[in-house]
């Protein structure tokens, strides 16, 4: 079968899962999964199954590689070895996944309040259980819940999500076909409270008025995952009133 | 008193107000850190932090445990991101000598102490000492941990909560400010019932009446025992 042969947007404008161009993956969130973690969330987006453990601000571990003037922020994205369709995944990092680690570190660093905890670490674990395609974004987004949960001062929550383009056209939230076979994939993560975007990759080639398109429907997306981070964070709270 | 939940990210409050905990000012904004409560009290606006770690502050009381014997200290874990620092000059008083003297005889890894924090920045690790009579080491008692930020909870206002714990239930609490608690008694069924209470507070220390039902509570406790 040729590239050209899949079909990724139906007559109907429907894609390959059904979804409107401008529709999300249905997303739950759950707060606090892990015990022995400081803070932890879990996220289900689509297909997508990605936990997300904090631990910290604590001693820095080998000690020089702390800071005098600000904690260590030290990420690990991580995919599980059965996490996708191939079976031969090693479980060691990856060169992609080193690097989505650094990418996620320099997302979450500025939103933290690290110069509040000289020469200690902050430590985030971003485990990807099943992967389908958005994994930085759902990763980034389960790891500021995380990070609230753990009780860590945050200049506010962030939610990530990608725009990208399929078949000629500008779709939001690619799964993983869509993002092998479509044309251009653009992740984006923001933060609402400051009106501020943390990440900006871009994969593929838009043209600049379908790249203004894309920004701003990823952002529309975003803003969406965003009350849904809201929601899922406040009932955690609320729930246990009962 | 207001008792809004807010999460990181949500604004508090918009104008002139001064900045108190867990907020940061943007512009005209003030804007909460941490998922807590928002409270606006005499200009202050703050957040009681539902979830929180403990940061040491010069004077605090807290309960360590002993985690390392160096040569002229122990290290301590203050249930905080530092570990503190307790010289033994505090217990050796001023002749101690490393040669004569032996730091594990007087305070073992895994002990528990009771102890002020003498100094903290930025800069140093929390140092320890020995100020009033009720510090130095544990001799006996259970020690329950709790989130910090709720330890103000437990005590209740001008002690009423920690006293009305205490009458009911006979036990004796201990409480310091790094979240750590010590319960003193003979009954091991009443440490049991104020091991419950306190992971209770925990749980619903930002739902309004909880002295009332903390109250009902120690009674049935305590009704169940007499049958």
């Amino acid at each position: 079968m040729t590239e050209s042969e899949v079909r990724l947007i139906d007559e109907k404008g429907l894609r390959v899962d059904g979804r409107r161009p401008d529709e999300l993956r249905p997303i739950t969130f759950k707060i606090g999964v892990l015990e022995n973690a400081n803070g932890s969330a879990y996220i289900e987006q689509g297909k997508c199954k990605i936990i997300a453990a904090v631990y910290g601000p604590h001693e820095v571990h080998p000690r020089h590689l702390s800071m005098p003037h600000r904690a260590v922020l030290r990420c690990r994205y991580h995919m599980a070895p059965f996490s996708v369709p191939d079976r031969r995944k090693s479980p060691a990092p990856t060169r992609r996944e080193i690097e989505l680690s650094k990418v996620i570190r320099e997302a979450l660093e500025p939103i933290i309040f690290t110069e509040l905890y000289p020469r200690t670490a902050i430590d985030i674990f971003i485990e990807v259980l099943q992967a389908d395609g958005g994994t930085r974004c759902a990763g980034l987004t389960v790891a500021s819940l995380a990070l609230a949960d753990a009780g860590i001062p945050l200049r506010g929550l962030v939610a990530a999500c990608a725009a990208g383009k399929v078949d000629g056209k500008i779709v939001l939230d690619l799964n993983d076909v869509e993002d092998k076979e479509g044309e251009a994939d653009l992740p984006v993560a923001y933060i609402p409270a400051l009106n501020k975007i943390l990440l900006l990759q871009m994969d593929g080639i838009l043209s600049a008025s379908e790249f203004k398109e894309a920004i701003n429907l990823a952002l529309e997306g975003c803003k969406r995952i965003h009350s849904l981070q809201v929601e899922a964070l406040r009932n955690r709270y609320i729930s246990m009133e009962g | 008193m207001t008792n809004r939940i807010v999460l990181p990210g949500d604004v508090v409050a918009e104008g002139r107000f001064r900045i108190g905990e867990n907020v940061y000012r943007l512009g005209n904004k003030i804007i909460a850190s941490r998922v807590g409560l928002a409270r606006i009290e005499k200009g202050v606006v703050s957040v009681i932090a539902l979830h929180s770690f403990y940061m040491p502050q010069k004077g605090d009381t807290v309960i360590g445990i002993i985690e390392d014997i160096g040569i002229t200290n122990w290290s301590v874990d203050i249930n905080s991101p530092y570990v503190a620092v307790l010289p033994a000059t505090s217990i050796f008083k001023r002749n101690f000598d490393p040669v004569k003297h032996d730091l594990k005889s007087e305070l073992d890894i895994g002990d528990v102490i009771i102890a002020e924090i003498l100094q903290f920045d930025r800069t140093i690790d929390p140092i320890l000492g020995f100020k009033s009579r009720e510090h130095g080491k544990v001799k006996d008692g259970l020690v329950v941990e709790m989130t910090p930020s709720k330890i103000p909870r437990l005590i209740g206002r001008k002690a009423s909560m920690l006293n009305m714990i205490q009458k009911k239930t006979g036990c004796k609490l201990f409480i310091g400010q790094n979240g750590r608690v010590l319960i003193h008694s003979q009954d091991k069924a009443m440490i049991d019932l104020v091991v419950k209470v306190i992971r209770r507070i925990e749980r619903e220390a930002h739902v309004s009446g909880l002295t009332d039902r903390i109250s009902k509570m120690l009674d049935e406790g305590m009704e169940r025992r007499t049958k």
